[in-house]
């Protein structure tokens, strides 16, 4: 995962001080898994003088990318249904399947949410009868995916679980609303709103739920700052938690 | 449930102060609703009762009142005694858990999410070490001991659970001596979870990896000893209320869901099970080797509170079954993973003060070993890496269907965790259970659902 800058003196130390260091941007179009983010130096800490080498260390942040066929378990014949109740709508419709750790995840087009839960729930080989409702994932460094919602989908016929992801730019935070398939979404739903700040389209009434009514701000975003107060002890100071080193 | 149809903050005057006469305690809001506000002022002050569609007294019953279950808020549209509307305002207790959790080790998660559904916060620990693990891709290096120290501590927390809930249910129904049967029976697994852990609630025993230190000596014997007096005890609930003409009245065909409206709401636990299907995710989705114990998942067919009251009582035997299968298959052996980078090297033990670490251990780091010593501050400080991806792990705790969806970075900390919390979900069918019926039935439906607001707003 993470690696040393290939050009570096012997003692291995980097040639080029951390800022100068090209940096890839996130990339998720490629085979093999995505990168979402790329990270330079250790324990998050920036702008002092790099004396110890760790300056130089380029991070990345892999996540599983795009499965190929055959996906194992139950996840193929799922797709195949899928693939059949959707029609040509398919391609369009599922960006990507990515199978990891057991679990399979249907990246769905954010305009084809409403026909892919329609779809799951109603098709009687898919019958997704019970939506384990919504979370929301920030990446801020997946350039116009930046915002996540999760949805876990459970078939008691069946007996599956599929979990589906949709992503939305953070300029354009919209996503339709599944609470008129799956009614029990609309509390997850303004739960994922009041947190990360993504506008359910559609949904009966997007208020906040657990922050109050005039909070500003959607406090699980990572841009959120953190605002805790310094403690400071003899003339030392520990800053809040998000402005402290870190070993991520 | 717009704010600007009812109040009842403020006194009379400043109400007054907006659009109506002063005198008469009321005012119009930019719908057209008459609100009157009774603070501090007198009945005999008001005109007389307005008639019409639009003459309802929209009710607070909370975030502070005795029979909310919690800091829960309830909007109640009445007309006379029956409710027209109901909507329940949560947040109260919201104490940003989840975002804590990302700026703590996987290992100080446990800590955190044991406060969400503080009742039973075993459950939520064994989640969250189940999803750390399935990341971490070390899911069949758990040592069995581990795994039945783990069914052992959830099912025991079931049993508590529930009886908190039978309890609560009755002290606000009226039954009060069902009150302290309840948590007098819920005292002998707090003491044994004293034991185990150190703690009666609040544990951070289940660790990702296995659980923090062993089982003390001879605690298998109080477990039976208690398993004995529970099972002794338990006839005192059914003589109190089991066919009790009382509590079958207030209910019997109450807070009705039927098997469609809990599909929909995505309501799980005995309020699923009161509607005549089995489903548990133990036999499901076995985790921690449930497949290998023998339970039954009790149901009723009546959709409302006696039927979610009776399918409690029934899980309780069943989970002290379960606990007497887990004391037969303790055998000797480590509590927690080999993996010297996961498990903490401290070799926790419960001392007299209800914690403690091994002496013996400190000695050795303090005095023999300085290599030891750096690994263990490092584990400790760091804690372990956990390779990029998620998952969602479900599991069965006594409210419902219990999920942990976890994100990893890579690094040493969550990316992003959430917990599928069946309290939150299920209090959403509060209106489908309460609406057209009798404002005392909402209490005996709220305590059916059993949230715990902890678990509500994390």
């Amino acid at each position: 995962m993470s690696e040393l800058d290939p050009e570096q003196t012997p003692e291995g130390l980097p040639v080029t001080p951390a800022d100068a260091v090209e940096i890839p941007v996130a990339d998720i179009s490629g085979a093999g898994p995505d990168l979402v983010e790329v990270r330079v130096g250790a324990f998050g800490v920036h702008g002092s003088p790099d004396v110890s080498g760790y300056g130089g260390l380029i991070n990345k942040i892999e996540i599983a990318g795009a499965s190929e066929r055959p996906y194992g378990s139950y996840f193929d014949e799922v797709a195949d249904d899928l693939a059949t109740n959707l029609g040509s709508d398919y391609n369009e419709a599922i960006e990507k399947v990515v199978v990891d750790r057991g679990e399979v995840t249907f990246y769905v087009h954010r305009d084809r949410i409403i026909q892919v839960c329609q779809a799951m729930l109603h098709d009687p080989l898919l019958r997704f009868e019970m939506c384990l409702g919504v979370s929301g994932v920030h990446w801020p460094h997946e350039l116009d995916r930046e915002l996540h919602a999760v949805y876990h989908l459970r078939s008691i016929t069946h007996n599956r679980i599929v979990r589906l992801e949709v992503t939305c730019p953070d300029s354009d935070p919209h996503i339709p609303s599944t609470t008129s398939i799956y009614p029990t979404n609309d509390w997850h739903e303004r739960e994922t709103y009041d947190f990360f700040g993504i506008i359910f389209d559609g949904h009966p009434y997007l208020t906040r739920i657990e922050m109050p009514d005039d909070w500003l701000g959607h406090p699980q975003r990572k841009d959120y700052p953190l605002g805790g107060i310094p403690v400071e002890y003899k003339g030392a100071t520990v800053p809040p938690p998000d402005k402290r080193r870190s070993y991520s | 449930m717009s704010d600007t149809t009812y109040t009842t903050m403020g006194s009379a005057d400043s109400a007054a102060g907006s659009d109506g006469p002063e005198e008469s305690g009321f005012y119009e809001t930019t719908q057209g609703d008459r609100v009157y506000d009774v603070q501090g002022g007198d009945w005999d002050t008001i005109l007389a009762p307005p008639t019409g569609e639009k003459d309802r007294l929209i009710v607070n019953m909370g975030p502070q009142h005795p029979s909310t279950h919690g800091v829960l808020r309830l909007i109640v549209e009445l007309d006379g005694e029956s409710v027209q509307s109901i909507r329940a305002a949560i947040g109260y207790l919201h104490t940003g858990i989840e975002k804590n959790m990302e700026f703590r080790t996987w290992t100080q998660g446990a800590t955190f999410v044991t406060r969400m559904d503080y009742v039973a916060g075993l459950h939520n620990e064994l989640a969250y070490a189940l999803a750390v693990e399935r990341l971490l891709g070390i899911e069949d290096q758990i040592p069995e001991r581990a795994s039945v120290i783990r069914v052992l501590l959830s099912e025991l927390s079931r049993a508590a659970s529930h009886l908190v809930a039978i309890a609560t249910g009755g002290l606000e129904l009226g039954a009060l001596t069902g009150m302290t049967v309840g948590f007098r029976d819920r005292e002998l697994i707090l003491d044994i979870f004293e034991s185990i852990t150190g703690l009666r609630m609040n544990h951070g025993y289940i660790r990702p990896g296995g659980v923090s230190h062993d089982l003390p000596a001879g605690i298998e014997g109080d477990i039976t000893e208690a398993i004995k007096v529970l099972r002794k005890r338990s006839s005192d609930v059914h003589n109190l209320l089991v066919g009790n003409a009382i509590w079958l009245g207030r209910t019997q065909g109450v807070g009705y869901l039927d098997l469609a409206g809990c599909m929909a709401l995505g309501v799980t636990g005995p309020i699923l099970r009161s509607t005549g299907l089995p489903f548990d995710v133990r036999k499901t989705d076995p985790y921690c080797g449930f497949e290998n114990y023998e339970f039954e998942v009790p149901t009723e067919t009546t959709c409302d509170v006696y039927g979610r009251f009776l399918i409690r009582l029934a899980e309780i035997t069943q989970s002290l079954s379960i606990v007497e299968q887990c004391l037969d298959k303790l055998k000797p052996g480590p509590v927690m993973v080999a993996d010297k980078k996961i498990a903490w090297p401290a070799d926790l033990s419960v001392g007299p003060d209800g914690q403690g670490n091994s002496l013996a251990h400190i000695k050795q780091i303090m005095g023999t070993s300085m290599e030891a010593l750096i690994h263990h501050f490092k584990l400790v400080t760091e804690g372990f890496q956990v390779p990029p991806g998620q998952v969602y792990v479900p599991t069965e705790s006594a409210k419902g269907e219990l999920g942990m969806h976890l994100v990893s970075d890579g690094g040493t900390r969550p990316y992003r965790a959430h917990m599928r919390e069946p309290s939150f979900t299920n209090l959403q069918a509060v209106a489908a259970m309460c609406e057209g019926g009798m404002l005392s039935d909402v209490v005996a439906s709220i305590s059916s659902i059993d949230p715990v607001m902890g678990g509500v707003d994390r």
